[in-house]
């Protein structure tokens, strides 16, 4: 049974429409990611989740209860790591997740194990009397996720977890990810990054302008949108791309100056761009990214 | 939009700040003392000698207790205003709290009540010094304390309003030098306002202002001069306070709740 279900949800602000109908189901254990450019609305759905925003038509119901009736039930059941960096910088490592574990009505004691617990897991028990503004970037997102979990949620949001952060903080963050789904927590996140939906997500849900254009398994949606492999074909300008495509058919995707065949089988995809006249060609195994590109190819960002 | 009651997680958000205010506790109890204390001992001692006395009450006896009324406005007006802004704005404290239980009326009814906090312990600070100058009846404390605790209520929730509408923190300075200082001058705190040679109208102006009924309580009360007149005001206050405290509220969840 679904653990978040999104119904329908539109979000209007001051007229503009951020999230345009859009209808999910999140199972509970599952890692969840929604995936899309800067502005896609992955942010505005995850606060309607968290109730941080109200929703303009249609509903969430996070374990059942709707974030429509019961906010602070809903919000009890989850933790937030959001985009911005919001931790409290007039405090310490330890005073930012006591502060903030008081906000859950957590009792002192338990805070105190919890609080622990989490610093020994973070990495972060050596700073725990450190002034926030003195973290590096990573240790700060870190202590973001750390209190995130403070009450012990079944639910965690993260929101663009990584973005900013150095290739080893990134890998930092994953790993981190991965143990907490594997002790059952349902984790629900944004990202812009290919490499990180396909690294951590069960199940993805690509948006674009405020809709969900497709939702499955990174492998489903690469086999359902672009097949196994992609002949990507590199031309002069537009024109010759262009040009191009008038002597191949099939499955393909044109993306300015560069022009995406795809098809399962390599040698096939080979032998059919063979003759083609072009700057650089080059069969690749296909990734998330050619679902992204294939799906948003000719749209612009509104 | 709909308003929601605030609970007692307000107490969370009042809390966080007095960790704050204990942390830094030298340099946030530093302004209670040094600049009322100023007030006291320059305008009141050394003007005062120039003064005399107001009808029969030396200079600084009569000056004393408008600085305290004086500092509980100052008190919670700087922390609903600049320090709340910084908070909701700056430092996204507001962004963080509102992703737990804690609701945004919880929010502004804690720094609400932390702004009230600081009024009383300025108030206080400036009670104990102005007792040892002989300045102040101690049992005066009885009405004075908490009538400070209404007046610091009614000046963060006035303050509250206005971080709720300024759209940077620059704006402040309009609240605070059209607001603030003509409060701080004019609502007699330095000197009565009948009988002195400023148009009728001051007076008439005068009443409207939130501070003049701070000090129409405070002062007579530092003096002895208890009456049954102190209720008018208290509920001029009490009124006033309601009505900002309302629309604050209001106003903060349309900021902030889109």
């Amino acid at each position: 049974m679904a653990i978040v279900e999104g119904t329908d949800l539109v979000k209007d602000y001051d007229g503009l429409r951020a999230v345009d109908h859009v209808s999910f189901a999140i199972d509970r254990t599952e890692c969840f990611g929604f995936l899309g450019p800067n502005g896609a609305g992955k942010t505005t759905v995850m606060k309607m989740i968290y109730c941080r925003t109200p929703v303009t038509h249609g509903d969430v119901r996070v374990g059942g209860i709707s974030v429509r009736m019961e906010p602070r039930q809903v919000k009890d059941m989850i933790g937030v790591a959001t985009q911005d960096d919001t931790l409290d910088r007039d405090l310490t490592v330890f005073e930012n997740l006591m502060v903030y574990s008081r906000y859950f009505d957590t009792p002192r004691a338990v805070a105190r194990q919890r609080i622990g617990d989490l610093l020994a897991r973070f990495d972060l028990t050596g700073k725990r009397d450190t002034n926030v503004d003195d973290l590096s970037g990573g240790m700060r997102r870190k202590l973001i996720v750390a209190r995130a979990l403070i009450n012990d949620p079944s639910i965690l949001i993260l929101d663009e977890p990584t973005t900013g952060l150095d290739p080893q903080a990134r890998r930092q963050i994953w790993d981190m990810v991965i143990r907490l789904k594997t002790e059952g927590k349902t984790i629900i996140l944004t990202t812009h990054y290919m490499d990180e939906a396909q690294e951590l997500c069960d199940r993805i849900a690509v948006m674009f302008s405020g809709r969900i254009l497709e939702c499955g398994t990174p492998e489903d949606m690469i086999s359902r949108v672009v097949g196994a492999h992609v002949c990507e074909i590199y031309a002069r300008d537009e024109t010759a791309v262009r040009e191009i495509r008038k002597n191949i058919s099939g499955n393909m995707e044109q993306v300015g100056n560069r022009l995406y065949v795809y098809g399962d089988n390599p040698e096939e995809l080979a032998m059919k761009c063979d003759h083609v006249r072009s700057e650089y060609r080059v069969v690749r195994r296909t990734s998330l990214e050619d679902v992204f590109l294939k799906l948003t190819g000719g749209k612009e960002i509104k | 939009m709909r308003l929601e009651w605030p609970s007692l997680r307000a107490r969370h958000v009042w809390s966080r700040d007095l960790e704050v205010f204990r942390k830094f506790f030298i340099s946030s109890i530093l302004p209670f003392f040094a600049e009322p204390l100023l007030y006291i001992l320059a305008l009141g001692y050394g003007l005062g000698f120039f003064v005399g006395s107001i009808g029969d009450v030396p200079y600084p006896a009569f000056l004393a207790p408008g600085i305290l009324s004086y500092s509980a406005m100052f008190a919670a007006s700087s922390e609903c205003t600049y320090s709340t802004f910084v908070r909701m704005h700056f430092q996204k404290t507001f962004d963080a709290v509102l992703s737990t239980p804690v609701n945004i009326e919880d929010i502004v009814l804690g720094e609400i009540l932390w702004g009230a906090t600081k009024s009383v312990i300025s108030g206080v600070c400036i009670f104990a010094v102005i007792y040892a100058l002989g300045l102040v009846r101690p049992e005066s404390a009885v009405i004075i304390v908490p009538t400070v605790a209404l007046v610091g209520v009614m000046f963060a929730s006035l303050g509250m309003f206005f971080t709720s509408i300024v759209p940077t923190i620059d704006s402040f300075n309009y609240y605070f030098t059209l607001v603030i200082s003509p409060m701080f001058l004019l609502s007699g705190v330095f000197f009565p306002l009948s009988g002195s040679n400023l148009p009728d109208f001051v007076p008439v102006i005068a009443w409207f202002m939130p501070l003049t009924h701070a000090v129409n309580v405070i002062r007579p009360a530092a003096l002895g001069q208890y009456s049954a007149g102190f209720a008018g005001d208290i509920l001029w206050m009490a009124v006033f306070t309601l009505v900002f405290y309302v629309i604050s509220t209001v106003l903060m969840r349309r900021r902030l709740i889109q």
